[in-house]
């Protein structure tokens, strides 16, 4: 199946849950909005003939220049990406998914922002989607068990954002 | 879990005691490293098992970040500590995905040789610590020394013993040296009889067999569902090996070479006339056929690697040229799965067209194996929790990064 009639047969199930795709990367990618997610997920893992029944990972990419000469310069707006890596046992045939989220919840700093969980859809997710919290700080509703995985339970901050800075001080441990 | 009424563990079924809590690591020396496992117990009966990780977090992806990619090379090494080739191989590929670099034949067996033999040094040990896990000190003892000759062979490569950074982007950072591979053979030769040996030690070992057959039943459905990997998942059946199904980078380096996926059909693994057939005790899915598996492509690998050495020796030309430390990487983002010992180890790299990524995660094999360990141990003994968590064969290095 090639790339465009795959996503315009998705943009035809889903219509403006479909928000994009960039199919000259060398792995394609298709864009979901946040609310979508459950419903294309479950469609990717149900429809016969695509049968994604494997989730390599779910993982984050924090889009934000620190420096303001850079940010200046960038062609994107501060944001989070979600990036899903599905692969199907059957046809032997992958798919990259991303979602774009807002830094912030309604750009209120510290108020993180939210995506459904696909851990009830593939299991797997659940200690994916609790890595991404723990270092990007995305907070995944109706996940079963959302706690930090890496990070010690009491981490304040999320280490993988571009703008983290290591604390000074940790128990009494120096840092830095 | 079945159980039989014959089965004299059945009795302790009846038995009703306090709930318990009880903390097994993170120095615990069965959990194969700092994993933390605090389970709930009712008498010897596991009600709930919840798997505690991070204590080996050395955040390797915000380094990965600040560092370019053949600069990251010796952290792969270091997430993945049993492996560090196929490690360095995984991200050196993924590399080399982006810069739609293709390398040298000469530099493709090579690496078929140093991975292969890579998978061997680590199957050792999961099975000599797999031995431990169980009780048996002596398979241990065997297991390492023969992964001693594999360590001398690397440290005869290029010059480290357990972080390579050998092979690279591009290639690797040195060619095999001479008379190399005639040590190489000497040593396959020498380890295809050892291997008839572990068999006797553990394969059909009376205990060993009674310990791990029947326990921790995965079914195909389930491992897939738990997105789990390599031999856990080829343990239940599921004929998946990323070196025939992978993407074609990672495939060409196999290409031509005769192999069969490691995967139970019809109560037959590819293969095995020589080997131990599988006891009746053993269940697909089941622990003892995790350690199967892995047994098997020791096999496997010994026969690729002979495979390799004579398309080496028969191929003239460079083995690859090192990228450039600080190139430049184009604008992208990539990501590949490989076949690593434990499992498909995934690199993801996000590249802003400078030459350190913007992003570089790496997708731990064991960090999904692992997970699957608190629907596996509900219901079991607790003596039963080693053995399950040995047939994973973790490595906790990868799974905290």
């Amino acid at each position: 199946m090639s790339g465009q009639t795959f996503v315009d047969q998705l943009k035809q199930n889903f219509g403006d849950k479909i928000t994009g795709a960039n199919l000259e990367n060398i792995d394609p990618w298709i864009e979901v909005s946040p609310e979508g997610i459950l419903e294309v997920c479950t469609h990717l893992r149900d429809e016969p003939s695509l049968a994604f029944d494997y989730l390599n990972g779910v993982t984050a990419v924090d889009y934000l220049h620190t420096d303001e000469k850079k940010a200046a310069k960038a062609d994107w707006e501060p944001h989070i990406e979600i990036v899903y890596h599905l692969f199907s046992m059957q046809h032997k045939h992958s798919l990259v998914l991303k979602v774009l989220l807002p830094r912030w919840r309604d750009d209120q700093e510290k108020t993180l922002p939210e995506i459904d969980s696909v851990a009830g859809i593939w299991t797997t997710a659940d200690w994916h989607e609790r890595e991404v919290y723990d270092l990007f700080g995305i907070h995944f509703t109706g996940h079963p068990n959302l706690k930090r995985v890496l990070c010690p339970e009491d981490w304040v901050g999320h280490p993988l954002r571009k703008d983290y800075e290591m604390p000074l001080e940790y128990h009494g441990i120096r840092g830095r | 879990m079945s159980t039989t009424v014959d089965d004299p563990r059945v009795i302790e079924f009846d038995v009703r005691t306090d709930e318990m809590l009880i903390n097994m690591g993170p120095q615990h020396p069965s959990t194969h490293g700092v994993l933390r496992l605090v389970l709930r117990t009712d008498g010897e009966i596991v009600s709930e098992v919840t798997p505690h990780i991070g204590y080996l977090h050395r955040s390797a992806e915000k380094i990965g970040e600040n560092l370019t990619p053949r600069q990251w090379i010796p952290y792969t090494d270091r997430m993945d500590y049993l492996a560090g080739m196929n490690m360095n191989l995984g991200w050196a590929l993924t590399v080399e995905k982006l810069l739609k670099y293709e390398p040298p034949e000469r530099g493709r067996h090579l690496r078929v040789i140093i991975a292969e033999l890579g998978r061997i040094a680590s199957h050792l040990v999961a099975m000599g610590t797999y031995g431990l896990d169980l009780g048996t000190f002596s398979p241990f003892l065997y297991a390492f020394r023969e992964r001693e000759k594999i360590l001398d062979l690397f440290e005869e490569v290029c010059g480290a013993r357990l972080t390579y950074s050998y092979l690279t982007v591009g290639g690797a950072t040195a060619d095999l040296p001479t008379g190399w591979l005639d040590t190489c053979e000497k040593f396959l030769d020498q380890l295809l009889p050892i291997i008839q040996e572990y068999h006797v030690l553990l394969t059909t070992n009376a205990v060993f067999v009674k310990r791990t057959a029947g326990i921790g039943i995965m079914s195909p459905e389930m491992a897939i569902d738990y997105g789990t990997s390599g031999p856990v998942l080829r343990g239940s059946g599921v004929d998946h090996d990323l070196r025939r199904d992978g993407e074609e980078i990672y495939t060409a380096m196999y290409e031509g070479y005769a192999f069969e996926v490691i995967a139970e059909k019809n109560g037959h693994y590819p293969n095995d006339h020589d080997y131990p057939s599988i006891p009746q005790e053993a269940v697909l899915g089941d622990c003892w056929h995790r350690f199967y598996v892995r047994m098997l492509e020791v096999m496997q690998s010994i026969d690729l690697v002979r495979q390799g050495i004579d398309r080496y020796r028969t191929t003239s030309g460079s083995y690859g040229e090192p990228m450039k430390l600080t190139q430049k990487l184009p604008k992208g983002e990539v990501y590949l799965e490989t076949e690593a010992p434990r499992g498909q180890m995934g690199f993801y790299l996000v590249s802003d067209g400078s030459a350190i990524p913007w992003r570089a995660r790496a997708r731990s094999s064991c960090f999904s194996n692992l997970w699957i360990t608190s629907a596996l141990c509900t219901g079991c003994l607790i003596a039963d929790v080693p053995a399950v968590v040995g047939s994973l064969d973790i490595v906790m290095g990868e799974i905290d990064r």
